[in-house]
């Protein structure tokens, strides 16, 4: 093979986008399989967008359609913004892998399966009674029948691995073959296998064999009457790499600690689908964060809050359940009015629910979910790269208003991929913030002695001479921070805490809008949608709907202009993953006729569904 | 019960100041009025800290004082110090973030037996557990009292309170016995009606790197008077506490005629001094790697009716978690160099576009 990736003996043709979707059993490797594709092709120049599905259970039964982990990936010579509606290939490694998918696929679309595993034992356990290659239910579709677990082995020979082992190669095969099939580069793919598996060289030589022979297949095969090439996309300049939100948010808060100067300190219990950006902190000890992994929920928030008090960069990171863990460390952070970024990646719930599924139904439960008045700004995240900005934005929030803040992502944002121009260091916002360390009335330190125009209070820290000082939980005195149980006072307080947050709606940005000529209708949408509603809005407007689109990433206080935004039009669509919760709360400030799309299936909208709606509400 | 003599002046130096300070009773306490009932086992305890910081020489400035809830924990608001009033039972949990993020700091944590003991007993044995640098003071009256008298995780069995009219049917917390299950480093016990107990212990608990747990004996004079006294009263305390002394034989009574042994069944037993002989007595050490011994003595006492030992029951060394956590960033900053962020972000595949 050579460095040429565009095989040369075959028909090309030319495409804009494709969807690809590589499903398998969830020890087959189909995240790893879609994650090299994904590398590849990002660095090739493609938009890209991606999304992984895999079971809850780390190792469902084999060959059920319970365990079946997939991988869809998106790739684009235009700026996309989303993973996909449907997908144009499935690679099913096994029959579960072709049932679980086959829903999703549009007629006319490319099934490649490894024909291998279509015998009666893995047709049992996938629930099949029929052999599907055989009794013509997938004749809408152009198969594609690869024997890759055989012709893996048949590659793996010469290197000395035992069967058992060589057949788990059997997914750098498949990737082997699509990569030909989208004239990707094959050195990236090749360098990463000698790389990863280095020291262990009989491992290596097997899956470059395998995708080798996966490559050549093909190029050689009789059955692939075409390899597409998809063209760089046009993106705006700069350097470029891969991120998945979960990464972009851990490194957001990198930069916060050092655009502040405060030690970053991470509190947090394992969790689906949070649990990375505790592995990703973890390993960044040189920049002087302190990660713990608690022995729960509140222990995570709680210590974090200590970290806060005692002066460094607080920060916890959960998912849905754990926020009802940490609900009352968050109550003792709205009185104590100390910095807190608190991370909720949304899964499907209630209660356990679906650990690895997305939802946006939290919005409500972090703007409402705690006892007494305590309210707490919240930030939510739009697109994987933008974990990064939305970190750095709740950090800031936090440090120049002394409050906890919550930074929403989701289960999608967390583990989706795209392709993140690279910020310049030098433009990231200044976060500094001064200790007190001066007594502020006369002789005496006064820890509520609030700053008259942001609200905030001081921050003096233990070491302090001549500031100590007594905060907690219990309703304090204006001012003197004593205890106070005093009626005037405690209304006064509960007034300045909501003022404090509310006053931050003068300090973010104005909604923006992206408008055309005469439209009635705005699609307004909070955190993961924002890719899917692009999309769908684009989609409609092509179709000559007019038809506005705004997103928030602000959802407590709202941008200021939101109320003059949503007075401009006749009807406001919002979408969301869960059963109208941003619908909720517009509906109870501003005067507005929302219509709701709301899906609650643990997936993602496809933007055929917010471009039909937009159809319908055009018409 | 609160005998107002001031604690020995030691000197320091305290941050910003080169000459040397001296610290009195005074320096430690707070403005606020103290509100526990009159007659309160508290007030001792505060007292015994008040007066014993100035002896050990830390600025109030690097004090912190957590607490959880429950009537002890409003003892930070009486210190002069830096303190945080938090939740209940999550005092340990946020002590240990103070305490990593700050090696600087003299951390103490105070909490009592249904906020240690039963809402918090979780974050209580994980930070013995990890030895996070904490000096932790259980204040123990076997009763809730800030919720005005409900039977707590010590209270003994049978005992009516106003949620047990039929008699609690909950077996006890034995809170050494949990604190060395805990693999706690440092362990002591000590009670309210001997302020030179108290301080001595906890003088040895704040010496003691890493966590140290003290129980406190103390009488809720309002809903669980007398709960003690049958071994802390004056004159019942020789017969009844058994002062426990690093490399001492284990003896009490007025005239020492009593002793520990360790019996044929593996058991710690109380014996007549004379009638096994002085070499069998045990001879307490502190230093035992091994907690069984430590465990056993803590055992000997089913409640505070029988003959019980005080004083610190074990005192070894072990990793602190702070320290070692922050030696991992040393660690890696020396190996690495600082955290670079423009190489971090600029790390993996990218590509110009």
């Amino acid at each position: 093979m050579g460095t040429d990736a565009i095989p040369s003996t075959r028909d090309r043709e030319s495409l804009d986008r494709v969807v690809i979707k590589f499903a398998g059993d969830s020890g087959d490797g189909m995240q790893l399989t879609g994650d090299r594709f994904t590398e590849v092709s990002a660095a090739f120049g493609n938009d890209l967008a991606t999304m992984p599905d895999y079971p809850a259970e780390i190792r469902a039964p084999a060959g059920t359609v319970a365990g079946v982990s997939a991988f869809q990936v998106h790739i684009s010579d235009h700026d996309i913004s989303t993973p996909g509606d449907t997908p144009n290939v499935l690679v099913a490694m096994n029959p579960a892998a072709l049932k679980a998918c086959l829903r999703d696929l549009m007629p006319g679309a490319a099934i490649i399966v490894n024909s291998d595993s279509f015998e009666t034992r893995n047709l049992d356990k996938a629930g099949y009674t029929a052999n599907p290659l055989e009794d013509g239910s997938l004749d809408a579709f152009t198969v594609y029948e690869v024997p890759m677990t055989s012709m893996t082995l048949e590659a793996a020979k010469e290197t000395g691995a035992k069967p058992r082992d060589a057949e788990r190669s059997k997914n750098f095969f498949a990737l082997g073959v699509v990569s030909w099939m989208y004239s990707r580069p094959v050195e990236p793919v090749s360098d990463w296998i000698s790389q990863r598996f280095a020291n262990k060289p009989i491992v290596r030589d097997a899956n470059l064999a395998a995708f080798k022979a996966g490559f050549n297949f093909g190029e050689t095969a009789e059955l692939f009457q075409h390899a597409f090439e998809i063209a760089p996309a046009v993106l705006p300049k700069g350097r470029y790499r891969n991120i998945t939100g979960n990464v972009a948010l851990a490194y957001g808060m990198l930069a916060a600690s050092r655009q502040s100067g405060l030690e970053l300190f991470l509190g947090s219990y394992p969790i689906t689908p949070a649990s990375d950006i505790l592995h990703e902190l973890s390993k960044h000890k040189s920049f002087g964060v302190r990660t713990m992994q608690a022995e729960d929920e509140i222990s995570g928030i709680g210590a974090a809050l200590g970290a806060a008090f005692a002066g460094q960069l607080a920060l916890t990171t959960t998912s849905g359940p754990g926020i009802d863990l940490k609900s009352e460390t968050i109550g003792l952070a709205v009185s104590v009015e100390l910095p807190l970024v608190i991370v909720d990646i949304q899964r499907g719930g209630p209660s356990t629910g679906l650990p690895t599924k997305t939802e946006q139904a939290d919005l409500l439960h972090v703007m409402f979910g705690r006892h007494g008045e305590a309210p707490v700004p919240i930030v939510a995240a739009k697109s994987p790269g933008h974990c990064f900005d939305a970190a750095l934005e709740a950090v800031r929030i936090a440090l120049k208003y002394r409050t906890p803040v919550f930074l929403l992502s989701d289960g999608y944002l967390a583990n989706a991929a795209e392709p993140w121009r690279i910020p310049d260091v030098a433009d990231l916002p200044d976060l500094r913030v001064e200790f007190t360390t001066e007594k502020n009335h006369g002789e005496e330190f006064w820890p509520y002695l609030r700053d008259p125009e942001t609200l905030a209070r001081p921050w003096a820290i233990p070491g302090t001479p001549g500031l100590m000082h007594r905060i907690g939980g219990l309703e304090k005195e204006d001012g003197t921070g004593n205890i106070s149980y005093e009626p005037e006072n405690h209304e006064k307080m509960v007034r300045l805490r909501a003022a404090k947050v509310a006053g931050i709606a003068k300090d973010i940005p104005l909604l923006e809008v992206d408008k055309v000529e005469g439209s009635r209708l705005l699609v307004l949408g909070w955190g993961g949608t924002w890719g899917v509603l692009h999309a769908g809005v684009y989609r409609a407007r092509a179709r000559n709907r007019r038809v506005d689109l705004a997103h928030l990433v602000h959802l407590n206080p709202f941008p200021a202009n939101l109320g003059e935004v949503l007075a401009g039009y006749d009807r406001v669509l919002v979408p969301e993953l869960n059963l109208g919760q941003l619908s909720k709360l517009l509906r109870m400030d501003y005067d507005v006729d929302v219509v709701g799309l709301n899906k609650i299936k643990g997936i993602h909208f496809r933007a055929s569904e917010i471009e039909s709606c937009i159809m319908e509400l055009t018409d | 019960m609160i005998e107002e003599t001031n604690g020995h002046a030691a000197t320091t130096t305290t941050n910003g100041h080169a000459e040397p300070v001296t610290f009195t009773r005074k320096d430690f306490q707070s403005d606020q009025e103290v509100r526990w009932c009159p007659g309160c086992g508290d007030y001792s305890v505060l007292t015994a800290v008040q007066l014993l910081l100035p002896e050990l020489g830390v600025a109030p400035e690097n004090l912190v004082f957590v607490s959880g809830i429950g009537c002890s924990s409003r003892f930070p608001y009486y210190m002069n110090t830096y303190g945080l009033h938090s939740i209940h039972g999550r005092a340990p949990a946020i002590a240990t973030g103070i305490a990593v993020a700050r090696p600087d700091l003299d951390v103490w944590v105070i909490t009592g037996d249904g906020d240690g003991l039963s809402i918090g007993g979780n974050h209580l044995i994980h930070a013995l557990r990890r030895n996070v640098d904490l000096t932790i003071v259980l204040f123990n009256n076997q009763i809730y009292g800030l919720t005005k008298g409900q039977y707590s995780p010590t209270s003994e069995v049978g005992k009516v309170t106003k949620s047990t009219p039929f008699g609690s049917i909950d077996h006890p917390f034995n809170p050494v016995s949990l604190a060395i299950g805990s693999e706690a480093t440092f362990v002591a016990r000590t009670h309210d009606m001997d302020r030179k107990h108290m301080q001595e212990t906890f003088r040895r608990a704040q010496a003691h790197h890493g966590s140290s747990f003290v129980e406190v004996y103390q009488n809720c004079n309002v809903f669980n008077d007398g709960a003690f006294e049958a071994v802390t009263a004056r004159d019942a305390r020789a017969d009844m506490l058994i002062d426990l002394h690093h490399g001492q034989p284990i003896r009490f009574g007025k005239e020492r005629e009593r002793g520990v042994i360790m019996n044929n069944d593996g058991e710690t037993e109380i014996v007549e001094v004379a009638a096994v002989g002085e070499d069998r007595i045990l001879v307490h050490d502190e230093t035992r790697h091994d907690p069984s011994l430590a465990f056993c003595l803590s055992r000997l006492a089913d409640s505070p009716s029988q003959p019980t030992p005080v004083g610190v029951f074990r005192a070894v060394e072990r990793p602190v978690y702070g320290d070692t956590m922050n030696r991992q960033i040393a660690d890696a900053q020396e190996r690495e160099g600082e955290g670079n962020l423009e190489a971090l972000l600029n790390s993996g595949a990218t590509w110009e576009v």
